[in-house]
């Protein structure tokens, strides 16, 4: 038996509760504001890879391309694209891939073209991301796919052509995890001859392990 | 004018100055502790029989320190990176010194970074989260309204999947840090990412979710929406507290039991689609090449891995004694079932304790007691999660990926203990 103000303290709580379940009703909390149409083109900045969906309106040749590399690119990446230093290459290794030291690169690696256009447009130049006119990343990306011989130098880029481009290593991907691909079994006891357990490789005295006390360690590759 | 009493006794004052002074020495030098340059002098005991200098003074007051930090004898305790591996630090990785954690919480301060163009500061009142794309409602939601959905907290950790990379061909880094230091566990506090999405309307056609940071990077990726219905979150805390600038600050993602990179950090943005983006990184990077020449994509989850702790290169033994090796375990896929130790380089196992909590999709920690003879041994650790998946030995994984995946190599580390004690990183046949 209920008081009637036990009650409803007891329904007060219960709608307490259910404000604060999940929301099931869009709008529910009614927190924020609706994104209006300008807000939002100023952030949608992505292309699909394999549509090229999102592409931005603009286009880039080779040869607008080539002063824009110069200009913005090369100091790390090389004037060809051959990569400074630790710097990535974006050129080359065509073929590598089932080597023992294979090139990944956009040319040997990556599977779509729209790809390109999305990561330069977001993330290069490094050192001022997101700055560059969608023409000149146009024009950057028809370079780096002609510099990969993968488009004549009269190519020009812009929404249309770039997911046309078939890159190389588009149909070598699996996009279905395969794991677990192991199946060991936890065996406890004499599990291996004891006289079969070698040391194939050590770390020992390598020079290439930086120190863990002290300072921050500076060491570079001999 | 001071209100402070004179410490009693000349005696105490002179051992006060004479290891204050030792201390600087050691700090600024780098010198052992409590040995002056340059002078001959043993560093004067602080333990019994004698009274130490600092039982003997008073100490600095409450808000000498106002947001705390670690003792200045911890100095060494650090992230650390491996300066050769990358162009520069802007893009790069540093390591947690899992040889000096205890637990299964990794300080903030200590939780291992991954940038992509540096760490951006950001001011908490001009950050915006927005959702949008095939939803009923594209949303822009402030800092503040987002403190404001039902709040969840849950301990997991983000283990970067490159984590243990550089050891694919062969042993090559003699180090815990450097070659496990990539994963960290927190306490995370925010709201489920389906809290947000139920708050858009999740048009039909959705199938999956572009989640984008603030940094220079834009750092993207590509969620199926399942995931992110089924346990993802949206956090501003970590382990009690506003996250760290490293750890995303003021707003991140966490993708409980999946690589790294996907718990996008700063995130801004929540696009839904139908079909996935296919970024740079998860085409050119976070994709496994196999010996073939095919590539797996999407390879998300974070297999069961463990690595034990204690002894490490970084920790040695100092004789035989009666030890107890610790370590830690986590799988992607739940929790942690058991953990087996072996010190004949997997002759033989013994299972070790799992200590509380066992959590899902976070650290567990194990130890098991030790007596060392001083004979050599080949520690090694292997977990088994509760789907009754066993942690492979590189061989297995070799046999299976070849060498150049780069990603996702959980296997069973191997220890070298030397009669002296020392420890080596080595890999088995
Ligand atoms: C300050 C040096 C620097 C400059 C200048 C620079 N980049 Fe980069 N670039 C990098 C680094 C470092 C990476 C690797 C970043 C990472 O992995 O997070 C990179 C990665 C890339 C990649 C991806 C490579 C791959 O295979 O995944 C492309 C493409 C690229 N840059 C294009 C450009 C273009 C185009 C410009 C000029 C607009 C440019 N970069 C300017 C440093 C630079």
């Amino acid at each position: 038996m209920f008081s009637s103000r036990k009650l409803s303290l007891l329904l007060g709580i219960a709608a307490a509760a259910g404000a604060f379940a999940s929301a099931a009703e869009p709008g529910h909390f009614g927190y924020g504001k609706t994104a209006t149409p300008a807000e939002i083109a100023g952030w949608d900045i992505d292309a699909r890879g394999d549509d090229g969906l999102g592409l931005p309106p603009g286009k880039g040749t080779v040869e607008r391309g080539t002063e824009v590399f110069a200009d913005q690119c090369a100091a790390c990446h090389g004037t060809f694209g051959e990569g400074e230093g630790r710097f990535p290459k974006l050129v080359g290794g065509a073929g590598t891939l089932k080597n023992d030291r294979p090139e990944l690169t956009v040319g040997s690696y990556w599977p779509f073209a729209p790809t390109l256009f999305d990561y330069i447009n977001r993330a290069m130049p490094m050192p001022a991301p997101h700055t560059l006119s969608a023409d000149d990343v146009y024009a950057l990306t028809a370079y780096i796919l002609n510099l990969n011989d993968l488009v004549p130098s009269e190519f020009v880029a812009d929404r249309d052509s770039l997911p046309k481009v078939k890159m190389p290593n588009r149909d070598h991907f699996i996009w279905t995890d395969p794991r677990p691909d192991t199946t060991s079994k936890p065996c406890m006891n004499a599990c291996a001859d004891p006289a079969s357990v070698k040391i194939m490789s050590t770390a020992e005295g390598n020079g290439l392990t930086p120190r863990t006390t002290g300072p921050l360690d500076t060491m570079q590759p001999k | 004018m001071s209100v402070l009493p004179k410490p009693a006794g000349v005696s105490a004052q002179q051992l006060g100055r004479r290891s204050f002074l030792g201390l600087g020495a050691a700090l600024t030098g780098g010198l052992a502790l409590g040995l002056k340059p340059g002078n001959a002098a043993e560093p004067v005991p602080a333990f019994p029989p004698a009274d130490p200098p600092w039982s003997q003074a008073l100490g600095p007051g409450v808000v000498d320190r106002p947001y705390g930090r670690p003792a200045d004898f911890e100095a060494g305790v650090i992230r650390r990176n491996v300066p050769w591996l990358t162009a520069g630090t802007q893009s790069s990785i540093s390591f947690s010194p899992l040889q000096d954690l205890h637990g299964i919480i990794t300080p903030n301060g200590l939780f291992f970074e991954r940038h992509h163009a540096g760490r951006p500061d950001i001011d908490p009142d001009q950050h915006r989260l927005m959702i949008h794309g095939l939803v009923e409602r594209p949303l822009i939601l402030t800092m503040k309204d987002i403190v404001r959905f039902p709040q969840v907290t849950r301990i997991h950790f983000i283990e970067c999947p490159a984590n243990g990379g550089m050891e694919w061909r062969a042993s090559q880094i003699n180090s815990l840090q450097f070659n496990h230091g990539m994963i960290s566990c927190a306490e995370w506090t925010g709201v489920r990412l389906s809290t947000l999405l139920e708050e858009v309307g999740i048009k039909k056609e959705a199938k999956w979710v572009l989640v984008e940071g603030a940094d220079g990077a834009h750092m993207n990726r590509s969620l199926p929406l399942d995931k992110c219905l089924d346990d993802c979150l949206v956090v501003y805390a970590q382990n009690g507290e506003a996250l760290r600038p490293e750890q995303g600050y003021p707003l991140r993602l966490v993708v409980p039991g999946w690589e790294g990179n996907v718990n996008i950090k700063w995130l801004r943005r929540i696009k839904l689609g139908d079909k996935p983006w296919y970024s740079r990184e998860e085409t050119s990077k976070y994709t496994d090449l196999m010996p073939d020449g095919t590539s797996r994509g999407f390879t998300w989850l974070i297999d069961a891995k463990s690595v034990i702790t204690f002894p490490c290169p970084e920790k040695p033994l100092a004789g035989p004694s009666l030890y107890e090796i610790r370590g830690l375990a986590w799988t992607g896929n739940g929790k942690v079932k058991r953990v087996d130790v072996s010190t004949d380089g997997g002759v033989n196992w013994q299972t070790a304790r799992l200590h509380e909590p066992v959590l899902s999709k976070a650290l567990t920690k194990f130890t098991l007691p030790w007596q060392w003879d001083g004979q050599p041994a080949l520690l090694q650790s292997r977990v088994i999660d509760e789907t009754g998946y066993v942690q492979p030995t590189i061989a297995d994984l070799r046999k299976q990926r070849g060498s150049n995946s780069v990603y996702h190599n959980n296997s069973i580390q191997t220890w070298q203990v030397k009669p002296d004690g020392s420890v080596f990183d080595v890999q088995l046949a």
